[in-house]
């Protein structure tokens, strides 16, 4: 297949079940929403070493949150209910109670509940005020700057990450103008977040490593300074290999993101320096779901 | 399906216990069925068919058309659907709810959706003393729902009181909110003395500045609270002023007591108030 003169292979990207869920931020203002929302969601680009993977889904009006002022809603996405649960206790906790203005509500009230702020009220020492409004319960903790506003559960439902395709180019800045293009693209998706830097990972990874005490090493052959050293997957005129990441509520909304994505991407096309899509997987073995490129791209 | 229809004959002259009369009770019954009710008046008891003419199949909707203030317990109990009175209602009315609407167009008396615990009651006209209150003796009064009252209420509105709101848009008698345990109760006119006497939590917002504070209430200062929009949206699908009125409440003086008790209620005053 090919898409404006990019190559689209015949692989797939294979992605695994996660437990997710959203909580909307509020503030002041859209700084503070996004400045809380940015702390809370620091440190989660891979479950690896990461304990979860997060990210901002999109800035909220003041009309689509629950308090009226501006807000950002939040995903987040474990292995595990439980781990899970403890990450958005603890992150909620340092990230958002900490943060002046804001507010924290669940932006999923389906799914299995896990606490935001049931646990987190306790910090009022006793000066914590419990309100039920149509049916949802909401804390009330006294701090410092006023009163912090924290609904008790969030819903936390299945969910799949690890969707993903690889941007092939000719040069470096080249494989990072398609990234960027598009992320940009992807992040008018709802349900759907790209955990890594910017959106973008650089240190695509394979299962296992010649170091036993290691689980995952470089994805080699995507490393264009080894096309002469090892299996290459990579042409000659390929000098450089980004990833997208992408976790999603669902398998769909990965779908539609990968599609948008790899759109935005081979748009530049090859005078812009992108030769290729691809996806990481691993052999279709470990994760049971699939996203076939072309099959997407169709 | 028409909604069915209980038309009083003529006023009684002796109070009538009509508690058999709601949606879960006359559910699926024959007009002939529901005729044959009994319902307590005094030491006797009357056929629902000698004194209402009924009319009508679903009993899911009961309109009680020409009510006095001599029916009490009107919707006791009831878990759902939605009773309408056409006039007046006497004691007890939606005592002990646990769901469904309950809407009376005139006035109640005392003990009205005392111990609800779920579901809707709006009064359109004025209601008696103990309001979504317990029952005497009972340390538990309303747990729950919404009860919205367009006209004034007696003393001891939200006795007890423990979760859910109680929205007045008109005067209240004494101790309005006393012994509170949680909930909210929010007022558009005047309130009376002895304002959230020994309540131990629980909110108390009020549109204007109460004539008069117990001294066992402190001033905590002016603050916007969060909260307050977040709640009153809530009523948005009910029908009251309340649910417009984020901008005028949510900045208020607050006032928490009652410090001779647990001390963790608070009086919230409209700040421009």
């Amino acid at each position: 297949m090919n898409i404006n003169g990019v190559q689209i292979d015949a692989n797939f990207a294979e992605a695994f079940p996660m437990r997710g869920t959203r909580i909307v931020i509020t503030a002041q203002n859209a700084k503070w929403a996004h400045i809380a929302a940015q702390t809370m969601t620091g440190f989660a680009t891979s479950v690896i070493a990461c304990g979860c993977e997060a990210g901002i889904e999109r800035e909220l009006t003041p009309e689509e949150t629950p308090d009226g002022r501006p807000g950002v809603a939040v995903l987040i996405f474990a292995m595990g209910g439980k781990t899970l649960a403890k990450q958005v206790e603890t992150r909620a906790g340092q990230c958002v109670l900490t943060c002046p203005t804001t507010a924290l509500f669940s932006g999923l009230p389906e799914g299995d509940p896990i606490a935001l702020g049931k646990n987190l009220r306790f910090f009022g020492d006793g000066y914590q005020i419990s309100k039920r409004i149509n049916g949802r319960r909401y804390w009330r903790v006294p701090v410092m700057d006023g009163e912090f506003l924290c609904e008790e559960n969030t819903g936390m439902v299945n969910a799949v990450g690890g969707g993903n395709f690889l941007i092939l180019a000719e040069s470096q800045p080249q494989a990072l103008a398609a990234c960027e293009a598009a992320v940009d693209a992807m992040r008018k998706i709802p349900n759907v977040i790209m955990p890594f830097p910017g959106g973008v990972v650089r240190s695509g990874s394979k299962v296992g490593s010649k170091y036993k005490a290691l689980n995952a090493s470089t994805n080699d052959a995507f490393c264009p300074t080894l096309k002469g050293q090892t299996k290459s997957e990579l042409s000659p005129e390929i000098e450089s290999v980004m990833e997208i990441v992408i976790d999603g509520l669902t398998a769909e909304d990965i779908n539609q993101a990968m599609r948008v994505g790899i759109q935005a991407a081979c748009s530049l096309g090859p005078q812009n320096g992108i030769r290729r899509i691809s996806a990481g997987n691993y052999g279709g073995k470990l994760g049971p779901f699939l996203f076939h490129l072309q099959e997407i791209m169709a | 399906m028409t909604m069915l229809i209980l038309t009083l004959r003529s006023g009684p002259r002796q109070r009538i216990d009509v508690a058999p009369l709601t949606p879960d009770t006359l559910q699926g019954k024959s007009i002939a069925e529901i005729g044959d009710t009994l319902l307590q008046t005094g030491n006797r008891q009357l056929r629902a068919g000698d004194l209402f003419d009924i009319e009508g199949n679903d009993a899911s909707h009961i309109v009680l058309r020409g009510a006095t203030g001599k029916l009490d317990f009107i919707g006791r109990g009831m878990t759902g659907g939605q009773i309408t009175v056409e006039g007046d209602a006497g004691s007890y009315l939606g005592i002990q709810m646990k769901g469904g609407r309950l809407i009376v167009r005139g006035s109640v008396d005392a003990y009205a959706a005392c111990e609800l615990r779920n579901g809707h009651v709006l009064i359109v006209g004025n209601a008696g003393d103990f309001l979504g209150a317990s029952l005497p003796g009972n340390k538990k009064g309303m747990a729950g729902g919404v009860i919205i009252v367009r006209g004034n209420v007696g003393d001891r509105a939200g006795d007890h009181l423990r979760r859910g709101a109680i929205l007045i848009e008109g005067n209240t008698g004494d101790y309005l909110g006393s012994r509170m345990t949680a909930g909210t109760i929010a007022v558009l006119g005047k309130t009376g003395r002895y304002l959230g006497y020994a309540m131990g939590r629980g909110t108390l917002l009020l549109a204007q500045s109460p004539s008069e504070l117990l001294p066992t209430f402190n001033d905590c200062g002016t603050h916007t609270l969060g909260f307050i929009p977040l709640m009153l949206r809530g009523f948005a699908e009910l029908d009251t002023p309340f649910a417009g009125m984020s901008d005028q409440l949510k900045r208020v003086r607050r006032y928490a007591g009652d410090m001779s008790g647990l001390g963790k209620g608070e009086i919230l005053v409209a700040a421009d108030a």
